[in-house]
C-alpha cells in the first residue's frame, strides 16, 4: 500500500525506506496486546495455577514453611460438614434464583413487550434494582425486614398477619435471601428477554394468528422457541453468578442464623481472609471452580445441541 | 423441535385460514356464547396481569423510597411508627451523622478513583487488544484469542487468594494501584469490542493506510471514534459493576481510609446499635451517582446490558 506513494516521494531508495517501516508493523500487534496479556497472565492465569498448587499445601499465613500435604485439604473438605452445608445453601439459592428469576422475568417481559409510555415506565422500575449494588440492596432489605423498624412487618401487622422475624428464623432466612436475589436481578433478565423478543419477526405471529392460534399458543409455539437462546443464556448467567453468592448474604445475614445462609464463597472468605488458612481456602476455591466449569459446560452443551437441530 | 413448530407457518402458501381442519366446531349460538365467555376471561386476565406487573414494579421501587425516608427522619420517629413510608418531619440528622461517623468524603473519592480509574484503563487496554485481534495479523493470534476466552470461564474467587498474596508482597494492599491494576483488563470487554470492531468496514482502515497512517493512527483516529457507542455502553456497565463491587475491595483494603463505599457501608451496617438514619443516608448517597446516571442515560444502560446479553 505504501509503495504506491513511493515514486512520488523524495528521499532514499525504495528498499531503504521499506525496511524500517515493515519491522515495526510486525511488532506493533504485540505491543497492542501486551498490556492485557500481561495483566491476564499475572492476575488470572498464573494465580489459577498457584491456587491449585497452594491447595496441596498447609499454607497458613505467617508460618515460614508451607508443608506439602498432597490431597489432604480435599479429604478434609470432603468430611467438613460446614463446607457441605455451604454447598447445599449455595446450590439451593442458585437453583431457586435461576428458575424464579427467569420465569418471572419471562412473564413480565411478555406483558411489557409492547412499548407504551406505561410499559416503558414499568420497565424502568423493574430495571432499577439492577443499578443498586447487592450491598445497598442487602442492607436496605435487612432493615426493611427488621421486626422493630421494618416496613414489611409493620404493614403485615396492620393487615392482621403475624409478623415473622425473617432473617433470624432458621427456616425463613434462606427463602428470604432467595426472594431478595430474585428481586434484584429480575430486571436484568427481563431486558435481555425483551431484546430477544424484539428480534422475533412479526410475520411469525401474523401467520400463527391466521392459523387460529390464541395468545397462549402463540406464546408457546412462537415466542418460547425463538427465545430459547436468550433463556439459556440468562439461566447460565444466573447460575454462574448464583454459585458465587457472597455480597447479598454478607450484607443481609453474615451467613446466619447458625450458618443457615452461609455460601461457599463466604466460607472461602472466612477460611482465607479471616482464619488465613490459604491452602484450605484454595481447595474450596478449586472445588467451586470445577463445579462452575461443569455446569457451564453442561449448559453450553445444551445450547449447542439446539443449534445442531 | 422448535424449528418444526415455526416452519409450517413460514412456508409459502400458508396465508388464509386452513380449510382442511377436521373440526367444524360447535353450532353458531353455542359458539358465540363460548366466545363471549372467552373474551371476558381474556379481558379479566389482562386486567389481572397488568395489576400484577404494576404491583411488582411498585415493589421494585418502595425499598429505595423507604431508604430515602429513613435517611431523613429521626430514629425516634422511625421506632414510633415504622409503618410510615415517609418522615413526619424531615431532618438532615442522618446525613450529618454519616459524615461524622465515617470518613465519607474519602470513601466517595476512593470509590470514584477505583471505579473510574479502572474503567478508563480497562477500556484502553481492552480496545487495544481487541483492535489487534480484529484488525491486525500476527502469529499466535488465535491462541491468544482462545486463551482470553478461556479466562471468561474462571470465577474470580479462584484467583483471589494468590492475587492477595502477590499484592501483599508488592506492598500494594490498601493502595489505589492494588485496587486498580489487577482489574484493569477484562476478557468480556475484549470479546465484545472485538466483535464490534469486526463489524466496522475495512475500507476505513484501507483509506487511512493509503494516506500513510500506521497501526496506531488507525486505532486511535479511525477505530476508536467509530466505536463510540460500544465504548460508551462498556464504560457504563464496567463503571457500575466496579462502583458496586464488594468482595475485591474488601479483600484488598482493610484500612477505612482506603475502603470503598460498599465495603465500608457493610461493615458499618453490621455494628450493633447502628444509627439507621446514618446508614440509610450513606446507602442513598452511594446509590445516587448511578441512579442519576441511569435516569439520564437509561438507553446506554439498557443497550449495555442487551449487548452483553445477546450472543
Amino acid at each position: 500500500m505504501t509503495s504506491t506513494q513511493l515514486p512520488f516521494t523524495r528521499g532514499p531508495s525504495k528498499a531503504a525506506r521499506r525496511t524500517p517501516r515493515r519491522k515495526p508493523r510486525i511488532n506493533s500487534a504485540y505491543l497492542f496486546i501486551l498490556p492485557s496479556v500481561l495483566l491476564i497472565g499475572v492476575f488470572i492465569a498464573e494465580p489459577i495455577v498457584q491456587s491449585g498448587w497452594m491447595s496441596l499445601h498447609d499454607w497458613t499465613v505467617g508460618e515460614a514453611h508451607h508443608k506439602f500435604v498432597g490431597l489432604d485439604n480435599y479429604t478434609t473438605l470432603y468430611h467438613d460438614s460446614r463446607f457441605w452445608n455451604a454447598l447445599r445453601v449455595t446450590v439451593v439459592y442458585t437453583a431457586a434464583v435461576a428458575v424464579g428469576q427467569v420465569a418471572i422475568a419471562l412473564a413480565i417481559a411478555s406483558r411489557l413487550r409492547r412499548t407504551t409510555w406505561y410499559s416503558a415506565l414499568l420497565r424502568t422500575a423493574y430495571f432499577f434494582p439492577f443499578i443498586a449494588s447487592l450491598v445497598v440492596s442487602g442492607i436496605v432489605w435487612k432493615f426493611l425486614l427488621d421486626p422493630q423498624v421494618g416496613l414489611v412487618d409493620a404493614w403485615l401487622t396492620d393487615l392482621g398477619f403475624s409478623a415473622p422475624n425473617w432473617l433470624q428464623s432458621t427456616s425463613l432466612a434462606l427463602p428470604t435471601v432467595i426472594a431478595v436475589g430474585i428481586w434484584k436481578n429480575v430486571g436484568f433478565t427481563m431486558i435481555i428477554l425483551l431484546a430477544g423478543m424484539q428480534q422475533i419477526p412479526p410475520h411469525l405471529y401474523e401467520a400463527a394468528a391466521l392459523d387460529g392460534a390464541g395468545p397462549w399458543q402463540r406464546f408457546r409455539h412462537v415466542t418460547l422457541p425463538a427465545l430459547r437462546p436468550a433463556l439459556l443464556f440468562t439461566t447460565l448467567i444466573a447460575t454462574v453468578t448464583g454459585l458465587q453468592l457472597f455480597d447479598l448474604v454478607f450484607a443481609m445475614t453474615s451467613g446466619g442464623p447458625i450458618f443457615h445462609t452461609e455460601s461457599v464463597v463466604m466460607y472461602l472468605y472466612q477460611k482465607g481472609f479471616v482464619e488465613f488458612q490459604m491452602g484450605y481456602a484454595s481447595a474450596v476455591a478449586w472445588v467451586l471452580f470445577v463445579i462452575i466449569l461443569a455446569i457451564s459446560a453442561l449448559q453450553l452443551r445444551l445450547s449447542r445441541f439446539r443449534d445442531a437441530d | 423441535m422448535p424449528t418444526d413448530t415455526i416452519r409450517p407457518h413460514t412456508a409459502p402458501g400458508h396465508l388464509g385460514p386452513r380449510k382442511d381442519g377436521p373440526d367444524p366446531g360447535p353450532p353458531a349460538g353455542l359458539r358465540s356464547a363460548a366466545l363471549t365467555a372467552v373474551r371476558y376471561g381474556a379481558r379479566l386476565g389482562t386486567v389481572l396481569s397488568w395489576t400484577a406487573v404494576t404491583i411488582g414494579a411498585i415493589a421494585m421501587i418502595i425499598p429505595f423510597l423507604w431508604m430515602l425516608g429513613v435517611a431523613f427522619r429521626t430514629n425516634g420517629d422511625l421506632y414510633a411508627d415504622p409503618a410510615r413510608l415517609w418522615p413526619t418531619h424531615w431532618t438532615m440528622h442522618g446525613v450529618d451523622a454519616v459524615l461524622d461517623q465515617l470518613p465519607f468524603g474519602k470513601l466517595v473519592l476512593n470509590t470514584f478513583v477505583f471505579a473510574g480509574g479502572t474503567t478508563v484503563i480497562l477500556l484502553l487496554f481492552d480496545s487495544m487488544t481487541a483492535f489487534a485481534l480484529a484488525r491486525l495479523k500476527f502469529r499466535g493470534q488465535n491462541v491468544v484469542f482462545l486463551l482470553i476466552l478461556a479466562t471468561l470461564m474462571v470465577p474470580f474467587q479462584v484467583t483471589l487468594v494468590p492475587v492477595f498474596l502477590t499484592l501483599f508482597h508488592l506492598g500494594w494492599l490498601n493502595s489505589y494501584q492494588g485496587l486498580i491494576i489487577p482489574r484493569a483488563t477484562s476478557a468480556l470487554g475484549i470479546f465484545l469490542l472485538r466483535q464490534f470492531f469486526m463489524q466496522l468496514p475495512r475500507e476505513l482502515d484501507d483509506a487511512a493506510r493509503i494516506d500513510g497512517a500506521g497501526d496506531f493512527t488507525v486505532y486511535w483516529r479511525i477505530i476508536l471514534p467509530n466505536a463510540k457507542p460500544a465504548l460508551a455502553s462498556l464504560f457504563i456497565i464496567q463503571f457500575a459493576a466496579l462502583w458496586n463491587d464488594f468482595l475485591w475491595p474488601l479483600v484488598v483494603t482493610n484500612n477505612i481510609d482506603m475502603q470503598t463505599l460498599p465495603a465500608a457501608l457493610t461493615l458499618f451496617s453490621s455494628q450493633s446499635g447502628v444509627d439507621h438514619a446514618a446508614l440509610m443516608a450513606g446507602a442513598a448517597i452511594s446509590l445516587s451517582p448511578l441512579a442519576i446516571a441511569f435516569l439520564v442515560l437509561q438507553r446506554f444502560f439498557v443497550q449495555g446490558v442487551a449487548t452483553t446479553g445477546i450472543k
